[in-house]
C-alpha cells in the first residue's frame, strides 16, 4: 500500500540518511566560464545535483514586434538531460520544465538592470546534468553565476536553496531520497543574503509556524550559497596583479 | 554587512580591486555612481563583475566581460550589412546596429536618382568609423567625417571581447605599438572589439592579440607578448 | 500617467480602483452541475472573471509505482475567448502554471482518496481529469480556477463499471473527496498586500503569492509569481490572509 521502497526512518539520532545534520547542506561547488562559446556560463552543484547554465546576450531581440523599446527581455529555458535521472526522461520540455523556466526567469528579472539594454534579449539556458533533488535551486544558482560572467548588469546575485520536512522535522537542502519520501518541500531564492524572496514554491501540509521556521532556515542556506557564489566569481580572475593600461 | 554609520562617506575598495555584482564600493552621499555602478540609498554598489575605478567622486567599474555598447566618440570597425536609398546599416558587433547616413559618409553632393550609393560602400565592406551619437533607446549613428575613418581592404579581421580593448592598446598605446613594430603590420583596434590587421606577419600579430585577450588579467603579460613576438613566425 | 502607475498611486494612498478594501473579494458565485456531459462540473464567477471546471472520469492503467491508486490530472486552458491576450495553440506557461498550482493544492492536501479509486490493482484504476476552462479574464484566475476545480470534484460521481465497460448514465456514488483546499492569491502593489486583483491591478503588481490551505487551516501549497519580492513579514501576513479568506470561500462550497 502506498509508495514502494520507503526507508523506515529518514532521520535517526538527529542524523539524516547521508550522515548530515538537520541544518547541514550538501557539499557545494561552482565553476565559472566553463562554456567558451557562451558569453557567460557557470555550473552549480549541491552534492549529486549538478546544473549547468549558459547565457547568450544581450543580443537583438527577435521577433522584433515583441521587442521592448525600453528594456532588455530575459528568456529562460530550463531542461533536464535525458540521463540526469534514474529513469531516462524524454529530452526537451515538459510541463514541469516550462513552469520552472517561468519561475526562474521571474527570480532573475528581479535583479537584472533591464533598462540598461533596451530592445535586446538575453537567453538564459539551464540544463540539469544530474538530478538528486533541489534541481531548480541549483539551476538558479548556476544562472546567476552565468549572468555575472557574461557581464549582464545586476543589482546582486540570486541565491537559492531548498528546505524540507522529513519525519516531522525541518531540514535544510533536501536530497533525493528526502524529496521522494518527505512530507514538505520548499524551494526558495533570495536576493543575495537579504530578506527578499524572489522564488517560493511549497508542497506539503504544514502549519503557519512550521512555515515561518522553514523560511528562517532557508535564509541561512541562501546566505551560504551567496557566499560561495561571490568567492567563485572572484577566484576566476584572481591571478596576480594587472599591469596598468591607462 | 556594514553595521557602522552609513552616513559617513567612505570608499570601501581599492583602485582596481576585483568586485562582484552587489558589492558595496562606497557609502555616503558624496560619491556618484558612474558606468557599472548604481546607488542604493546611500551606498554605491557594483552592477558588474569587474575592477573598481575611482576618479574623484565617481566610482565606476571596468567590466571583465560583456557586449559592446557604443558611446559617442568611439572609433569602431564595422561591416556594411544592408543599405537603403540614402543610408547604410552597419554591424558593429553589438546588440545594436548602427546607421550611417549619406550626409555623414560622403563629402560631395550625390544625386541619388542617378547614382546608387553602393558605389561608395557596398554590402560586405569593412569600415573604420566614428560613433556620432547614441540615443536613449540606443539608436546609433556613425560618421566617416573623421581623419581616421576609411574603408578597410585586404588584411584580416579578428574579434576580441570588447572589454579587453584597453589592454590590447596598452598604456599610451604601448602594447599595440609593440605588436605593430614587431610584425610590421597596420593594426586598427575598434572599441567594439573588432581588430583589423594588414601587413607582413599577420598570423603572428593575430596570435599576439589572442594571447592578450586570454591573459589580460594575468601579470607579466607584456613580457610574454614580447617573447612571443621575438620568437617570430 | 499610465493606468498601472495610477493604480499604484491609489494603493499607496490606501484605495483601489473599484473602491474595495484591500482584503475584500468581488462577488463570488459558485454553481455546481452545469455541464451535463461531465461527471462533475462547476461554474465560478468572481466579479467579471468567469471559469468553468469539468471533471471527466475514465478507466486507465495506474502508474507503476502506485499500482493501487487512481490518477489525478489537472489541465487548464486560457481560452482565447477570455481575453485579447490569450492565444490559441499549446498551453502557455501561464496556463501550465495555473494547472500545476491547482493540482498541487488538491494533491498535497490529499483531498481525493486516490486509494479508493482502484478497480483492479496493477491493471485498472479510475482516472480523474479536471479541466479548467477560463472563459472571461478579469484577474484572479488561479483562485477562480482552484475554487471551480474543488466544486467540480465535490459535484463528481463515479460511473458504474460492469463487464469491463462504463455504464452510461449510471453512477455508484460520489467521488471520495475529503478535503477542500482553497487557493488564495495575495498580490503586492506599492508594498501593500491586496486580495482578488482584477486584470488592471495585476498589470500593476510587483509580485503575487498563491497560498492553498485545507479545512484544518493548514497550508498545503504555495507559489510565488511576478518578478518582485516578498519579505518574511509580508509572507507571514499573506499566510494569515490566505487562511482567513480560505475559510470564507470554503463555506461557499457546502
Amino acid at each position: 500500500m502506498g509508495k514502494v521502497g520507503k526507508p523506515e526512518k529518514l532521520i535517526e539520532n538527529n542524523k539524516r540518511l547521508d550522515g548530515r545534520g538537520l541544518e547541514d547542506m550538501r557539499e557545494m561547488s561552482i565553476e565559472v566560464g566553463v562554456i567558451k562559446k557562451a558569453l557567460g556560463s557557470g555550473t552549480f552543484r549541491f552534492g549529486e545535483t549538478y546544473a549547468l547554465s549558459a547565457v547568450y546576450g544581450p543580443k537583438p531581440f527577435h521577433p522584433r514586434f515583441l521587442q521592448d523599446p525600453q528594456k532588455l527581455v530575459l528568456k529562460c529555458k530550463y531542461t533536464m538531460a535525458p540521463f540526469s535521472t534514474t529513469e531516462r526522461i524524454r529530452p526537451g520540455y515538459s510541463r514541469r520544465s516550462i513552469e520552472i523556466s517561468k519561475v526562474t526567469r521571474l527570480s532573475l528579472n528581479n535583479v537584472v538592470f533591464t533598462e540598461d539594454y533596451p530592445r535586446t534579449g538575453v537567453d538564459v539556458l539551464i540544463e540539469i546534468m544530474q538530478a538528486d533533488a533541489s534541481t531548480r535551486c541549483a539551476g538558479i544558482n548556476a544562472a546567476s553565476i552565468a549572468l555575472a560572467d557574461a557581464g549582464v548588469p545586476m543589482k546582486d546575485l540570486i541565491a537559492s536553496c531548498s528546505v524540507g520536512v522529513i519525519d516531522g522535522t525541518i531540514i535544510l537542502d533536501v536530497g533525493g531520497i528526502e524529496d521522494n519520501y518527505g512530507e514538505v518541500d520548499l524551494a526558495i531564492a533570495t536576493v543575495a543574503d537579504q530578506d527578499k524572496f524572489v522564488l517560493l514554491q511549497l508542497d506539503g501540509i504544514l502549519t503557519k509556524e512550521q512555515f515561518m521556521e522553514m523560511l528562517e532556515l532557508g535564509k541561512k542556506g541562501c546566505a551560504k550559497v551567496y557566499e560561495m557564489q561571490k568567492n567563485a566569481l572572484r577566484e576566476k580572475y584572481q591571478t596576480g596583479d594587472l599591469d596598468d593600461t591607462e | 554587512m556594514e553595521e557602522n554609520k552609513d552616513t559617513e562617506s567612505q570608499v570601501l575598495v581599492k583602485e582596481r580591486e576585483l568586485v562582484t555584482p552587489g558589492d558595496v564600493l562606497a557609502t555616503g552621499l558624496d560619491f556618484l555612481p558612474s558606468s557599472g555602478c548604481y546607488r542604493e540609498n546611500n551606498k554605491i554598489k557594483a552592477k558588474l563583475l569587474g575592477l573598481a575605478k575611482i576618479k574623484n567622486r565617481f566610482i565606476g567599474i571596468i567590466p571583465l566581460s560583456g557586449v559592446y555598447v557604443p558611446r559617442p566618440g568611439d572609433g569602431i570597425v564595422g561591416f556594411v550589412k544592408d543599405m537603403q536609398s540614402t543610408s547604410w546599416i552597419i554591424d558593429i558587433n553589438s546588440p545594436y546596429d548602427a546607421l550611417l547616413v549619406l550626409g555623414e559618409a560622403v563629402g560631395e553632393f550625390v544625386d541619388i536618382t542617378k547614382r546608387d550609393i553602393s558605389v561608395y560602400y557596398d554590402i560586405g565592406d569593412v569600415i573604420y568609423a566614428k560613433v556620432l551619437n547614441v540615443t536613449k533607446s540606443k539608436h546609433v549613428q556613425l560618421t566617416m567625417n573623421d581623419h581616421r575613418a576609411k574603408k578597410l581592404s585586404d588584411g584580416r579581421i579578428i574579434k576580441i571581447t570588447p572589454s579587453k580593448v584597453p589592454r590590447l592598446i596598452g598604456k599610451q598605446g604601448s602594447m599595440i605599438e609593440l605588436i605593430k613594430n614587431e610584425t610590421k603590420c597596420q593594426i586598427i583596434v575598434g572599441q567594439n572589439g573588432i581588430v583589423w590587421i594588414r601587413g607582413e606577419k599577420e598570423g603572428l600579430a593575430t596570435r599576439a592579440v589572442k594571447m592578450i585577450e586570454q591573459e589580460s588579467h594575468v601579470s607579466g603579460l607584456t613580457d610574454n607578448i614580447t617573447e612571443l613576438l621575438q620568437k617570430g613566425e | 500617467m499610465t493606468l498601472s502607475n495610477y493604480i499604484k498611486k491609489l494603493v499607496e494612498e490606501g484605495s483601489r480602483i473599484e473602491k474595495r478594501r484591500f482584503d475584500e473579494f468581488r462577488e463570488v458565485k459558485v454553481e455546481k452541475g452545469v455541464i451535463k456531459t461531465a461527471e462533475g462540473s462547476a461554474r465560478v464567477r468572481i466579479g467579471n472573471t468567469h471559469v468553468i471546471a469539468g471533471v471527466k472520469i475514465s478507466v486507465g492503467q495506474p502508474f507503476p509505482d502506485t499500482p493501487d491508486e487512481g490518477i489525478l490530472i489537472v489541465g487548464a486552458e486560457l481560452n482565447p475567448i477570455a481575453s485579447a491576450d490569450f492565444e490559441s495553440g499549446p498551453p502557455s506557461e501561464d496556463a501550465i502554471e495555473l494547472a500545476r498550482v491547482v493540482d498541487r493544492g488538491i494533491r498535497e492536501s490529499k483531498a481525493i482518496e486516490l486509494e479508493k479509486l482502484c478497480i483492479e490493482a496493477g491493471e485498472k484504476v479510475w482516472m480523474i481529469n479536471i479541466d479548467i476552462d477560463i472563459l472571461d479574464h478579469d484577474g484572479n484566475l488561479i483562485d477562480a480556477g482552484g475554487l471551480a476545480a474543488i466544486a467540480a470534484l465535490l459535484d463528481a460521481k463515479i460511473p458504474k463499471y460492469e463487464d469491463e465497460k462504463i455504464v452510461k448514465g449510471e453512477f455508484i456514488g460520489n467521488l471520495p473527496v475529503v478535503d477542500m483546499p482553497i487557493p488564495v492569491t495575495i498580490t503586492k502593489i506599492s508594498n501593500k498586500l491586496l486580495l482578488d486583483t482584477n486584470v488592471e491591478e495585476e498589470d500593476a503588481m510587483d509580485a503575487r503569492i498563491t497560498i492553498s490551505s485545507n479545512k484544518d487551516n493548514n497550508l498545503c501549497a504555495m507559489q510565488k509569481g511576478g518578478d518582485g519580492h516578498f519579505t518574511t513579514e509580508e509572507l507571514e501576513k499573506a499566510v494569515d490572509l490566505a487562511i482567513e479568506k480560505g475559510k470564507e470561500l470554503r463555506a461557499l462550497l457546502t
